[in-house]
């Protein structure tokens, strides 16, 4: 009972920061240089004075500011993002195709940035102070410092066109249709080199924070007092310390899912992949600002998701948690 | 100052950032004497290999000198770097101290308002920002601080948390002294190592988002950054390597040159959180 009334309580709280978001691309709207309603159209739609128009009776810009707020809350809540005058089709539209793509990438990132990290960070603890653990100190410090885009620039003049081990851009082949097995193939070929880019930077904080988390996790009482009871060392490593230093690191992963889809927004750039972070930078090149709000809307609602997704699991794993703090 | 400089030349990594740091700090500073034309000036023939006399790192698309480039980028990435940073640290100080200091009603709704722009995804944010109130150094440096503050408003609202109950604030209460004075004269100095440390840091992250904004053409379009470098030869990266592989490297060197001074100073200023004897 008292966990429903947690996971009740953190809902309410993520939908009200979603409202907080829809009322910040209010006030940017508003903010922003230049007549409200041009600023919606984007660039192109600003020129058509009836689209103008249109726009200044949906959202009633002659109206008092409180009654404009209200209009844009309640359109929005209605799955109403606008038109992107640019694409010529509803934001909506634009999004629910996009979004899947993005996920697929960013998903496989995290995932892969998590394991790798880890594996890393678990590697440089046991053999902390020797070699191999500076090396991994090392690797992790540079991927840490390294622009993603850059990364993926350099990856496809490596692999792609250097060695042509893998596509440099696109979700799919080019003129072929693929089914069954081939068709996961090569998407899995097409999705290796963006996910790698993106969980790269990733892989050294979590490398780095394990390590730590690790060592001080090693030094506890309890451990010791497993040791001192003969438990084997790599029993001790699994059930005791990977156990307890591990749960910071997915905690903080969760937490951290929306630089992931940041992230997304170079990577995409550079791979031509078609996900919402290519999507926004489209938009940023066209002035398109209802796409881009509208980007920065689902992208915001993905990570409110995700973070409440991690609190639940959390409160599941870990019964110290203080529930309803 | 020698027990600092004793403690932070202990991390080997950190002097070698600072060495590279001091390095870059002198091409931005005097780079611009040596190359003295516009880096947006057609130099040469466009597409010329590094390694040459002429031009040592090559040439682009439009036959820009990519040596001018860089040097001329390296002023605007430290300086949107360090004002960024600057401008976050003012407002997230005085959230945090005042969040910390007053606790209650004003806690909270400093925490709620920190938590909500910490939720909000940081980098997308700024590129929404950046966009609509059109790309300068100016909206750059905002979006960058507005995305970056709340990190510093808890750090410090931790600290204020436990300073304020210290015997020598509450003697300055007993004293009469004004809550302004508390927080700036009295908490604020004691309370400067981590804000130091994290500063630091934060201008790595501040490069990094200046140059990924650059590369989605979000940059300030009168300044040559290295970003902008990456991004515009980013479609000619089959022909010519070099026109993005040395901005790079040089967003590269920068960033891990300001990071290692970061973990250096975190070891001279808190040496109880040092890492040493691990």
């Amino acid at each position: 009972m008292e966990r429903l009334e947690y996971i009740a309580q953190r809902l309410l709280k993520g939908v009200l920061v979603l409202i907080g978001i829809v009322v910040l691309n209010f006030l940017l709207i508003r903010l922003a240089p230049g007549d409200p309603a041009a600023v919606m159209a984007g660039e192109a739609g600003a020129a058509d004075e009836l689209f103008l128009q249109q726009l200044r009776q949906q959202f009633g810009l002659d109206r008092p500011l409180w009654e404009q707020l209200w209009a844009y809350l309640s359109n929005i809540l209605s799955f109403d993002f606008g038109f992107s005058y640019r694409q010529q089709r509803p934001v909506i539209d634009l999004l629910a195709e996009r979004l899947p793509p993005t996920l697929l990438l960013t998903g496989t990132a995290f995932v892969l940035s998590l394991a790798a990290g880890v594996t890393l960070g678990v590697m440089a603890a046991r053999r902390a102070g020797r070699w191999s653990d500076s090396a991994i100190t090392v690797v992790a410090l540079f991927f840490y410092a390294t622009p993603l885009f850059w990364v993926g620039l350099m990856g496809v003049f490596l692999f792609s066109v250097t060695l042509g081990w893998l596509p440099a851009f696109g979700m799919a082949s080019v003129g072929v249709t693929l089914t069954g097995f081939d068709h996961v193939a090569d998407l899995a070929r097409h999705l290796l080199m963006p996910a790698l880019t993106l969980a790269l930077f990733h892989m050294a904080v979590y490398a780095r924070m394990t390590r730590a988390s690790m060592l001080e996790v090693r030094d506890q009482d309890f451990v010791r007092t497993a040791r001192a009871k003969g438990v084997g060392e790599g029993r001790i490593l699994r059930r005791h310390v990977l156990r307890n230093a591990i749960l910071p690191v997915v905690t903080i992963a969760g937490m951290k899912a929306g630089y992931l889809l940041g992230g997304s927004i170079v990577v995409e750039t550079v791979f031509a992949w078609p996900g919402i972070g290519r999507l926004a930078y489209e938009a940023v090149l066209q002035r398109d600002y209802n796409v881009l709000l509208g980007v920065f809307l689902v992208t915001s609602a993905v990570v409110i998701a995700v973070n409440l997704a991690t609190d639940v699991v959390y409160s599941l794993v870990d019964p110290r948690i203080e529930l309803g703090a | 100052m020698t027990e600092f400089w004793r403690r932070y030349r202990r991390n080997k990594g950190a002097v070698a950032g600072l060495v590279v740091l001091a390095l870059i700090l002198l091409v931005a500073a005097l780079g611009p004497l040596a190359w003295p034309g516009s880096p947006w000036d057609m130099a040469g023939v466009p597409f010329q290999p590094p390694f040459s006399a002429e031009h040592p790192l090559g040439t682009d698309t439009l036959g820009r000198d990519v040596a001018t480039g860089i040097v001329h980028g390296a002023r605007v990435s430290l300086l949107i770097g360090f004002v960024a940073t600057l401008a976050a640290l003012g407002v997230g100080v005085v959230v945090g101290a005042v969040a910390g200091y007053f606790g209650g009603r004003v806690d909270d709704v400093a925490m709620r308002l920190t938590e909500f722009f910490q939720t909000i995804p940081s980098f997308v944010f700024a590129v929404v920002l950046v966009a609509i109130f059109t790309p300068g150094i100016g909206s750059i440096v905002a979006a960058i601080a507005t995305v970056s503050w709340p990190a510093v408003a808890r750090l410090v609202r931790g600290e204020f948390l436990t300073l304020r109950t210290r015997e020598f604030v509450q003697a300055s209460v007993v004293l009469g002294r004004s809550a302004r004075h508390i927080i700036f004269v009295e908490i604020l100095p004691n309370a400067i190592s981590p804000i130091i440390v994290s500063g630091s840091l934060m201008v790595a992250t501040a490069i990094l988002v200046e140059s990924s904004l650059s590369f989605l053409g979000l940059g300030d379009p009168n300044m040559m950054s290295w970003g902008y470098m990456i991004g515009a030869s980013r479609s000619v990266v089959r022909l010519a390597w070099w026109c993005s592989f040395f901005p790079g490297l040089a967003i590269l060197l920068t960033v891990l040159a300001l990071n290692l001074v970061g973990e250096g100073l975190s070891d001279a200023l808190n040496p109880r959180l040092s890492r040493e004897g691990r």
